[in-house]
């Protein structure tokens, strides 16, 4: 009972929020005449919004698609060598050097070079420049999680006689799980928003990027707030679906037995 | 059974356990422990806090290693003993892994000794039954009370009906009466299988009513006392009644005695753990 009053409430007051803002937003616009290029007002965007709703779904899809690849081939990657890191002290130590430099590179900031290597007609460098960027908090937060095993749990694991890599299976992961999906969670925005800005510097056209910057550029500013709303919902889809899967991977995990 | 009962479950042979660390004053935990439990028998170690319980039980499991002495469990080393599984284990957290179900726990061990899917299901059922939790097979650890994992773990323990089990103030954190209901099952369940167990205890009462013989510890460093035999029925015909029974209460005091009485000053069972001054 109580809390589903309280997840009424954690729903509802942003939506206020968000209601509200709207309306006020909506009336500096009209009462300033505040013009589309500085910025256009929601019910202008809404509308926009609905007449192109299929070329922005369409332009959805691609960036929600090369996010997606990436988030998997860099997630499936950062569990892989954090696993390893954790079972090899050298995988440990050569990968330090390597997470911490990428860690401090603008992943984006690759794009114009990648595009050169796998051809501007193909997705693959933003899905690359996405699975970069994913691949750092996943890396991170995995490998912390691997390392909070409890003693109780070790000393179990001793007693069976298991090997590293039974351990590693049927204890370490599992237990690293709440981590990784924390990573996940980190890394989903960042896919989302790594493979929309690759598209800035050159590839295919028909992602959201490219929209929003070519209706930019021919001064359809309303038509660019509606990709822009399309990104930010994409955005939104990507964070609740990887929190839902969390949720539901470590439902009964709370209480430590 | 009849050449196996020959060979001691477990023999301590003169086992010192010191604790060195940096910078910190060594610890001696164990002070020349000699002690012998025999096929079959329940064996309690009982003594204030930090008196080294937990210690022995971890050198018997081979978790750590003596500093001197011998120690043999059925006749092999300690290590050899664990890696040929000849003992269940069960801690005062249960330990289970919350991402299984009761079931796929108890398996656990099992599972990592390659026994089929087939053989695993029908042991685990069997050991559910046994410890009274047959429909809680398919939920998970948090959705069961403190009691109830408990009761897990121990089955998991029993999963390959180790001849030893070695247990750590199991029941430590149950309620008195989940307590007293956990202890009479243990009782018929050790009945029923036959296993020697090391059991480790703060509670009197638990000690005298679950063991053949109790052993008495005390601490800095930590020693034996005394080992009592306790004067009762055989540990099978143990039920509920005796908790009322003159003798129990005997024998109670017996243990109560040497664990207070003879003590030297400043010895009680709230003594500090950990560092040692002296
Ligand atoms: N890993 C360790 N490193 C250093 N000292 C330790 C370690 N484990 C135990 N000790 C010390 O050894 C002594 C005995 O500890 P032990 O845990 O065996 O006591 P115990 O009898 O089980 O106590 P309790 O009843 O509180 O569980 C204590 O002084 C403790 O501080
Ligand atoms: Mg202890």
């Amino acid at each position: 009972m109580r809390a589903s009053a309280g997840s009424l409430r954690t729903v509802l007051a942003p939506v206020i929020l968000g209601v509200v803002a709207l309306a006020l937003w909506q009336l500096l616009v009209v009462a300033f005449d505040i013009k589309p290029f500085i910025v256009p007002g929601p019910l202008a965007i809404g509308t926009e919004f609905g007449d192109n709703i299929s070329s922005v779904v369409a332009g959805a899809l691609v960036t929600g698609g090369n996010a997606l690849v990436g988030l998997v081939i860099g997630g499936v990657v950062g569990i892989l060598f954090a696993v390893l890191a954790a079972l090899a002290r050298v995988v440990d130590e050569l990968t330090a050097g390597l997470v911490a430099a990428l860690a401090v590179v603008p992943i984006v900031a690759l794009a114009p070079v990648l595009y050169t290597m796998f051809g501007a007609g193909a997705e693959t460098a933003r899905q690359l420049v996405a699975a970069l960027a994913v691949f750092i908090p996943v890396y991170i937060n995995t490998l912390r999680g691997l390392r909070q095993v409890r003693p109780v749990h070790r000393d179990l694991m001793h007693v069976y006689a298991a090997s590293a890599w039974q351990t590693t299976r049927t204890v370490t992961v599992p237990g690293a799980l709440p981590f990784i999906f924390t990573g996940l969670r980190i890394a989903s925005s960042l896919a989302v928003i790594s493979a929309l800005i690759a598209e800035y510097f050159g590839g295919p056209v028909g992602g959201l990027g490219k929209s929003i910057t070519s209706a930019a550029s021919s001064s359809n500013y309303n038509l660019a707030w509606a990709y822009v709303l399309g990104a930010i919902i994409v955005g939104l889809v990507f964070y609740c679906v990887t929190l839902a899967i969390e949720t539901f991977a470590t439902r009964h995990y709370k209480p430590r037995t | 059974m009849s050449e196996a009962s020959t060979t001691a479950a477990v023999q301590v042979t003169g086992v010192d356990k010191v604790f060195t660390a940096k910078r910190k004053p060594s610890v001696t935990a164990l002070d020349s422990i000699d002690l012998t439990v025999a096929p079959g028998e329940f064996v309690s170690l009982i003594g204030p806090s930090g008196c080294g319980k937990s210690t022995l039980l971890r050198l018997i499991a081979d978790l750590d290693t003596p500093s001197a002495g011998t120690l043999t469990v059925f006749g092999k080393t300690a290590r050899q003993a664990r890696i040929d599984q000849e003992y269940g284990i069960a801690f005062q957290q249960s330990g289970l892994l919350p991402w299984r179900t009761v079931a796929a726990n108890i398996e656990l061990p099992l599972e990592l000794h390659g026994v089929n899917s087939a053989g695993r299901k029908k042991r685990s059922a069997e050991l559910l039954a046994l410890v009274g939790l047959g429909d809680f097979a398919e939920s998970y650890p948090d959705q069961l009370s403190g009691g109830m994992q408990q009761r897990v773990a121990i089955a998991r323990a029993l999963a390959e009906s180790p001849r030893l089990l070695l247990m750590d103030e199991p029941f430590g954190a149950l309620d008195e009466m989940t307590r007293e209901r956990m202890q009479t099952e243990l009782v018929r369940i050790t009945g029923e299988t036959g296993a020697a167990v090391v059991f480790v205890t703060h509670s009197i009462p638990e000690a005298v009513f679950l063991s053949n013989r109790v052993v008495v510890m005390s601490p800095r460093p930590g020693r034996i006392r005394d080992i009592l035999s306790i004067t009762l029925p055989g540990t099978a015909d143990r039920d509920e009644h005796l908790r009322e029974d003159e003798a129990f209460f005997e024998n109670v005091s017996r243990v109560r005695e040497l664990l207070h009485g003879e003590a030297p000053v400043g010895i009680k069972p709230t003594a500090a753990r950990g560092v040692e001054n002296r």
